[in-house]
């Protein structure tokens, strides 16, 4: 039997603070990003994707970059770098954006907070780990130097998501006057948790209702333990982490975007406000907005084989005539539908829902057809 | 007796007179986490000893399966098709993959027994 060899990396592994938890846990670490970092724990990557869509999961993802912008231009100075509305959020919510370069390709995808009335004017910005130090130096070298740029690269990230995250959450919550529970999806705040304060917001990648933390790195394990000590939480991998931002439809940046695909390509036009796309004024805006009216040649869609076979990243795909349409970016198994699931792109003529495909997987080409995303509900907290 | 013989690959090899049952061993179903998908050869083909004989997909990823022993497939388990799990819960019994009627039996004497099996994979620690 043979498994491709893990990707072997030179330079030593980083550790994020929780690394002996996860060791003292059982779990089998694999390097990510420059990070050694929990693939799965012994209950495996199915039962903890499961727990996860039931109950609730802690995911340690600080290896995630945490970048804050300072000053009362940093939404205005920063949408000079990405094509969504930073100016239009109000204080204390979120937005899910792209860094672009001047072709309109994706640098990186991130998370924007703009922070809380209280908290001084500006934006908390999280991004990929394998793209923090790249986006640091692209923000240091592109924004207005009225804006201090503040990496918190050292700081702990935890994710709590799944449909109990809110009420286990609750009970070690403090300094938000109407309730962690009440939170907003897509909005942060300041927060005692456990003792230790964070900054909270209510956002993930699962699909599901949950909150992130950042919080101090001296922090981290004695925060982790309080919430691994309730019932309802388990400890969940990057494996079950990928398999249920998969199922819900997330993009995985260097797999299903990168600097080689737009934003409308990505079918994340969406996430491009309608003030920015009247005044452009964001990397590559002619390229994209020219694409946003005409349609793009190819676009990121969902897939659905239809036998058991899992197609994996790289498999291409074919129309029913045999001809090369396009190739899958991510794909696997999805547990909660016991069934396997892909995204990839696709020549705009077979993208439409329904539309019969073939993958070739180990030289055979097998039936499948274009499906919606995401291909589980999300179910997201709407008040 | 235990005539069990084991490959650096990971495969086990249990001989029933003329023909092997075949599977991956319990070290290789941990190491590769929840078994999702098994693709078995057709009966009446003939492998090679060494050359791909059957696929197992974990959550994480594809690894192929090689055949131990050249020879005819004479049985395919279709069980751990339907139930991929079963990989899992027990891959030296109700777990195994096909059964290989012994084209070379001598392939066998070069196999690991148990006992040098489990060094070996102590080693890959």
């Amino acid at each position: 039997m043979s498994t491709a060899a893990d990707s072997g990396e030179a330079a030593p592994l980083r550790r994020t603070p929780l690394d002996a938890l996860h060791r003292a846990r059982g779990a089998r670490m694999v390097a990510f990003a420059g990070y050694d970092m929990p693939v799965q724990y012994p209950g495996g990557i199915i039962a903890e994707h499961l727990h996860t869509r039931v109950k609730a999961g802690l995911f340690d993802v600080s290896h995630m970059g945490q970048i804050g912008l300072r000053g009362a231009r940093a939404a205005e100075a920063l949408e000079a770098l990405v094509p969504g509305d930073l100016q239009g959020l109000a204080p204390g919510r979120m937005r899910y954006t792209l860094l672009l370069n001047a072709a309109g390709g994706i640098l990186d995808d991130l998370m924007v907070t703009r922070l809380p009335t209280g908290s001084g004017d500006g934006l908390m910005l999280v991004v990929n780990a394998a793209r923090k130090e790249a986006d640091l130096a692209h923000l240091v070298a592109s924004l207005d130097p009225d804006v201090t740029i503040e990496p918190r690269f050292e700081r702990a990230l935890l994710a709590l998501q799944g449909p109990l995250a809110a009420a286990v959450l609750a009970r070690f919550a403090s300094g938000i006057a109407s309730g962690i529970e009440r939170m907003p999806f897509m909005s942060g705040a300041a927060a005692s948790i456990a003792g230790a304060p964070c900054f909270v917001t209510r956002s993930g990648y699962t699909g599901e209702d949950g909150f992130e933390l950042s919080l101090a790195a001296e922090d981290a394990v004695a925060v982790a333990d309080a919430l691994l000590n309730e019932p309802e939480i388990a400890l969940i991998g990057l494996g079950a982490r990928d398999t249920l931002r998969l199922e819900a439809g997330l993009c995985l940046y260097g797999h299903d975007i990168d600097e080689t695909t737009t934003p409308i390509e990505a079918a994340l036009a969406w996430t491009i406000g309608k003030r920015r796309r009247a005044e452009g004024g964001f990397p590559g805006a002619s390229a994209v907005l020219r694409q946003l009216a005409d349609g793009p040649g190819r676009r990121r869609v969902g897939i659905r084989p239809e036998g058991r076979a899992p197609a994996r990243e790289g498999t291409l795909i074919l129309d029913t005539a045999g001809n090369p349409i396009g190739r899958v970016t991510s794909g696997g198994f999805g547990p909660s539908l016991n069934a396997p699931i892909a995204m990839g792109y696709i020549e705009r003529a077979h993208a439409a829902e329904g539309s019969a495909l073939a993958l070739v997987v180990r030289d055979i080409a097998r039936p499948a057809h274009v499906a919606p995303l995401p291909f589980v509900p999300t179910r997201y907290f709407r008040g | 007796m235990n005539t069990t013989r084991f490959t650096r690959d990971h495969e086990w090899v249990r001989p029933e007179g003329d023909v092997a049952v075949i599977g991956i061993t319990d070290y290789a179903q941990s190491q590769l986490g929840d078994v999702v998908y098994v693709e078995l050869p057709e009966i009446g083909r003939t492998v090679e000893q060494g050359k791909e004989a059957a696929v197992v997909e974990s959550a994480k990823a594809a690894s192929e399966v090689y055949a131990p022993v050249s020879g005819e497939i004479v049985a395919v388990n279709d069980a751990i098709v339907g139930d991929p799990a079963k990989v899992n819960a027990d891959a030296m019994g109700e777990g195994w993959f096909i059964k290989i009627r012994l084209a070379n039996p001598t392939e066998l004497d070069a196999m690991m027994d148990e006992a040098a099996y489990q060094e070996f994979v102590a080693e890959q620690h």
